[in-house]
């Protein structure tokens, strides 16, 4: 039974942390953050550790959210998506400049 | 205006088209002394070409090297985990002596119930202020590098939302802030017996305060708590730690025996020092997490 | 190369280094700034996994004296809890600071790709 549960609860370490990676939107990869921290303060109780567990779900879950939120929101940044486009194409038009 | 635009007009500043230097800089671009009409921004031009394929060559070089690094370093660190000792076992090399002392001894020569708080403020105290002068140092690097926010003041903020006379979150808040600061202020003042301690009950506080600031506002909150108030309660946090720990110099460097005893292992006022460390940590904590909410938010404290 | 028998057995160690996998390529490859300080974090929970992992034995308690009896084989190893407690501490605080000068490159640069900073960078009002 111990098995089966912190079993799952790695897997859904793992796929917060893969979804966090490959969410476009910021605000949103800041919110699956929080959680997974959150599933880390219950693996901390299951590792017999609640100091770790308290200061988890206060820090990690609490105040590391907390000061990435305000600084996409100082930014501005909090309705838009990461803009994760390529660079410009911009070879073949500034070789036609160059040749100008 | 959307990044589509703001992609485009970048783009045609990089082809020399469009003058964008004031509304990157602030400044208006420095006039070059005898402008030749034929060639518009020949330098600008060329460094852009020179840093655009510099960057296209690095970037796939960095790909490729990237990739093989993480590679071989997660290969060897999961080769190496399938050798180590089962997880859970009892006979792993961890399990050893220094283990033996600290389980078996420790509640007699700290005095603390809750061994890991024994463990950091009396064995390795000087380990924890060490870490203490870290937050310190974070804080003040924070306070250099935050400056007021220049947008906030021209418009009004969208998500601007006054939550003083929001009537959920204020009576939410105002139930919640009191439990959450004596919580904080129990598992701050019980380290030493139960869970807890210094980094979590300050944790804790400084979350209280976060809240607090959050909903009845940045003005009331450095009201209460100004920078003064910050200043004073750190320094005497980390003044009273130093010097408390610092007697370990002038005896040899051996600071397990302390003038203040263990006491009775199990009440409040016990386990010697730990207790006013706990609080002194604890204070250096909330006031951390509270600063760099108020910074975060305001770009300066008072 | 033979791998050894306690790779399943080892399954929260495993998921610790796949933890940190996450995070280190995630702090290599994207480009946004805000995440490689996240992928930064998740590293960063890796390690304390691990190390926790290494302490817990199976069918112990929390290193918390009950009932005054101060038998070894009755708790589990505090050392690595008190080394992740300071340590998880301690990385908020260098977020902050990653997250400032972030905002400090914001301001400047007007973007949090780290490829246009770079190319902006280099082109400073025409001056190379």
């Amino acid at each position: 039974m111990y098995e089966v549960l912190i079993v799952l609860l790695l897997a859904g370490l793992v796929v917060a942390a893969i979804s966090t990676a490959l969410t476009r939107r910021l605000l949103t990869a800041v919110i699956i953050y929080a959680a997974y921290s959150s599933i880390m303060a219950i693996i901390w109780i299951l590792l017999e550790s609640p100091d770790l567990a308290i200061t988890e779900a206060a820090v990690g879950a609490g105040v590391s959210g907390i000061l990435f939120y305000l600084t996409l929101r100082r930014l501005n940044r909090i309705d838009r998506d990461q803009p994760e486009e390529p660079l410009p194409k911009e070879e073949d038009s500034s070789h036609e400049h160059e040749d100008d | 205006m959307n990044m589509k635009m703001i992609k485009a007009r970048l783009a045609a500043w990089w082809r020399g088209e469009e003058d964008l230097t004031e509304e990157l800089y602030g400044s208006p671009r420095p006039e070059e002394a005898p402008a030749v009409p034929d060639t518009p921004l020949p330098r600008l031009h060329s460094t852009f070409v020179i840093a655009h394929t510099e960057l296209r060559a690095f970037r796939w070089l960095y790909a490729v090297l990237s990739a093989v690094f993480c590679l071989i370093i997660i290969g060897t660190m999961l080769y190496a985990v399938t050798y180590m000792p089962p997880y859970g076992s009892a006979d792993t090399p961890t399990i050893n002596e220094v283990f033996d002392r600290y389980v078996e001894q420790g509640m007699a020569e700290t005095g603390a119930v809750n061994t890991v708080a024994g463990m950091i403020l009396d064995y390795r105290a000087f380990d924890t202020l060490g870490e203490s002068f870290v937050l310190f140092t974070a804080t003040c690097t924070v306070i250099i590098l935050m400056k007021d926010d220049p947008d906030l003041k021209k418009k009004k903020h969208p998500y601007f939302v006054d939550y003083r006379y929001d009537p959920i979150v204020h009576s939410i808040g105002s139930l919640l802030i009191p439990v959450l600061l004596v919580f904080g202020a129990y598992i701050l003042f019980n380290g030493h017996l139960s869970p807890g301690g210094g980094f979590s009950g300050g944790a804790v506080i400084g979350s209280a305060l976060m809240l607090y600031a959050m909903i009845f506002g940045e003005e009331r909150a450095t009201r209460v708590i100004s920078e003064r108030v910050i200043q004073t309660v750190v320094l005497c946090a980390l003044g009273f730690y130093a010097l408390s720990k610092s007697y370990s110099f002038f005896t040899g460097a051996n600071h397990l025996t302390s003038i203040i005893g263990p006491g009775t292992p199990g009440n409040i006022f016990s386990a010697g020092l730990i207790l006013p460390l706990n609080v002194a940590v604890g204070c250096v904590v909330a006031c951390t997490m509270y600063t760099f909410y108020i910074l975060f938010k305001r770009g300066r404290l008072s | 190369m033979r791998f050894g028998e306690n790779g399943l057995i080892n399954f929260e160690e495993m998921a610790a280094i796949i933890l940190f996998a996450i995070g280190f390529t995630t702090l290599l490859f994207n480009r946004n700034l805000i995440k490689k300080i996240i992928g930064m974090n998740i590293m960063d929970t890796g390690v304390y996994l691990f190390l926790a992992s290494m302490g817990f034995i199976f069918d112990r308690e929390a290193p918390i004296i009950t009932d005054g009896v101060t038998d070894a084989d009755r708790y589990i190893n505090p050392i690595p809890s008190g080394l992740v407690l300071t340590g998880i501490v301690v990385s908020v605080s260098v977020t902050a600071l990653m997250l400032s000068l972030t905002v400090r490159l914001y301001e400047k640069y007007r973007t949090l790709n780290l490829d246009e900073i770079y190319m902006l960078s280099h082109n400073r009002g025409g001056k190379p």
